[in-house]
């Protein structure tokens, strides 16, 4: 058989001009990511697939994606607005929204690409592949799935009379940040889970814990107005700072106004979490799917 | 590093040099770590055994090989070709690879709730093809599998031998550099062995290299050039097939 694309199968295959290499090594990172690059097909279509099979197993199919945050809001809703309306802030379903969605996308990231190299075993060990595709996948699939989530969203909000406007766009970036920082936590938590498998045990706990203390459902600067120590700490936390950055573009509120330094911070978390995810994921190539 | 050729101007594809696996294992089998040997606070009092799975294997398989490995039950057959992909790590000695091998053994499909299709298209573009050269050997993969009637059901709804007749077509749609075949074509029935094994002298002929695992002397002698017998961990017996199949089959 000839392949056209030289490059697309590991380069020079034929066994002539492949130098022998120690086994259980790997690639250095700049050979490694461009194979990660070239498998990115790879990476698209395992996502996509995998949205697929999900849907095809329930009845409302891809509704689900769409339906499962908003259940998820409504019930928060109910339990933290109504039944304990203490400190509700204004526009509170629009605000719940923003959270619980921003929110989904991250901690859905996290749980499956924490599994994602552990729950692969069969396609780890038999074929060869760069392995950060499995976790790089799990997150495209979930950013796959949080544009139906962000279009409701930024419906919801319009219907609820916040004025459209062309910072809205801003969202695009913001999403683009929210993306890698996810991917970087991914490949971080993937490479986590394979040394210690009790992590997988500690996932609920861990998404729980930062659900309750982020602000998903209640607003941090009310809550700790006059606390200057909560809000200065508050505002070194990433999740935070996306939350407040996508509340600040969509709500027509001085209340919601972020401040313009998150911006830089949210890049700064995004870019850095994402090279140090990059390195300590592929400092352990050659461990994934290890049999010991 | 090119390594030397052999005495045919072929060269070496896998070189195994002195190669150790043990395992450190719970009495209660359970695998155990650094943590588990020195003794902490919550693991005093377990003991620990020491298998030693492979004891000092040695031997260059060149381009071009079909090489048979045969020997008992747990004789550590497949540690070996564990350690020649890299999923098991060498205590002692080293093993060199031209390349990334497949390992194809019995075992879970890739993606179980993905249909046949989906998964000849995501093992393709695992191993490095484009959606277009996937598209055009789509057929015959799944003709080389047998399994036209059921390639859009999930893999999970296939039987053992299904699924190892279509992760073998998957892998062997590549034009092959190293691949290693641990008993997978055990669970295929007869006209897929025979099939099997006429694709593993392809490869071979086309200066691939081809390591099949079997109990079945028959597949050995029909596919493999040579043979490797491994006894206990060590190697017994390394030469033509014919000459080790005789000497195993007598022993």
């Amino acid at each position: 058989m000839v392949t056209t694309d030289p490059d697309a199968i590991a380069p020079a295959t034929r066994t002539g001009q492949v130098p022998l290499t120690l086994v259980g090594g790997r690639p250095p990172l700049p050979t490694y990511l461009r194979q990660v690059w070239q498998r990115r097909s790879f990476i698209y279509a395992l996502a996509r697939f995998r949205i697929e099979a999900e849907n095809q197993q329930n009845r409302l199919g891809m509704a689900w994606v769409v339906l499962k945050p908003l259940l998820n809001a409504g019930l928060y809703g109910t339990i933290f607005g109504v039944l304990l309306a203490s400190g509700r802030p204004p526009h509170f379903v629009e605000f719940l929204i923003i959270g619980v969605f921003l929110f989904e996308f991250f901690a859905t990231s996290f749980t499956s690409g924490a599994k994602s190299i552990t729950a692969n075993t069969a396609l780890v060990q038999s074929l060869a592949f760069p392995r950060m595709a499995l976790p790089i996948a799990v997150v495209v699939q979930r950013l796959l799935q949080f544009v139906p989530m962000l279009a409701i969203m930024v419906v919801v909000v319009a219907a609820f009379g916040h004025p459209v406007g062309p910072e809205w766009l801003l969202l695009l970036p913001l999403t683009a940040l929210f993306f890698a920082f996810n991917t970087g936590l991914a490949l971080i938590a993937a490479r986590l889970t394979v040394h210690v498998r009790d992590l997988n045990n500690l996932l609920p706990f861990i998404t729980r814990i930062t659900f309750y203390t982020t602000g998903i459902f209640f607003s941090i600067e009310q809550r700790f107005a006059d606390d200057p120590l909560v809000l200065r700490i508050a505002s070194f936390v990433p999740l935070h700072e996306f939350l407040t950055l996508a509340r600040g573009l969509l709500l027509d509120d001085p209340a919601f106004e972020a401040p313009p330094e998150f911006w830089l911070y949210a890049a700064v978390w995004s870019v850095g979490v994402l090279l140090v995810g990059i390195v300590f994921f592929w400092a352990a190539e050659e461990r994934y799917g290890r049999t010991d | 590093m090119a390594g030397p050729t052999d005495p045919h101007g072929r060269r070496p594809v896998v070189v195994v040099d002195d190669l150790h696996v043990e395992y450190r294992v719970l009495t209660t089998g359970k695998r155990a770590g650094a943590r588990d040997v020195r003794g902490g606070l919550l693991h005093r009092g377990r003991t620990t055994r020491t298998v030693h799975a492979l004891r000092g294997i040695s031997f260059t398989a060149y381009e071009g090989d079909s090489v048979g490995v045969i020997g008992a039950n747990g004789s550590g057959k497949s540690t070996l070709m564990r350690a020649i992909v890299g999923l098991t790590p060498a205590t002692r000695g080293s093993v060199q690879a031209a390349g990334r091998p497949s390992l194809l053994g019995v075992g879970a499909a890739l993606v179980k709730e993905l249909s046949g299709s989906r998964n000849i298209v995501l093992g393709g573009l695992a191993l490095g093809f484009s959606r277009e050269e996937i598209e055009a050997r789509h057929d015959d993969i799944v003709a080389f599998a047998g399994l036209e009637e059921f390639i859009d059901l999930p893999m999970r709804t296939y039987s053992s031998g299904m699924t190892a007749r279509l992760k073998f077509a998957i892998a062997t749609a590549r034009d092959h550099d190293i691949l290693i075949v641990d008993e997978a074509l055990a669970v295929g029935d007869k006209g897929f062995r025979a099939k099997s094994e006429g694709r593993i002298r392809e490869i071979r002929d086309d200066a691939g290299t081809v390591f099949l695992v079997s109990h079945s002397m028959k597949s050995i002698r029909d596919t493999c050039s040579r043979t490797i017998w491994i006894e206990r961990g060590s190697l017994v017996m390394d030469g033509p097939t014919d000459e080790v199949v005789t000497a195993y089959e007598a022993r």
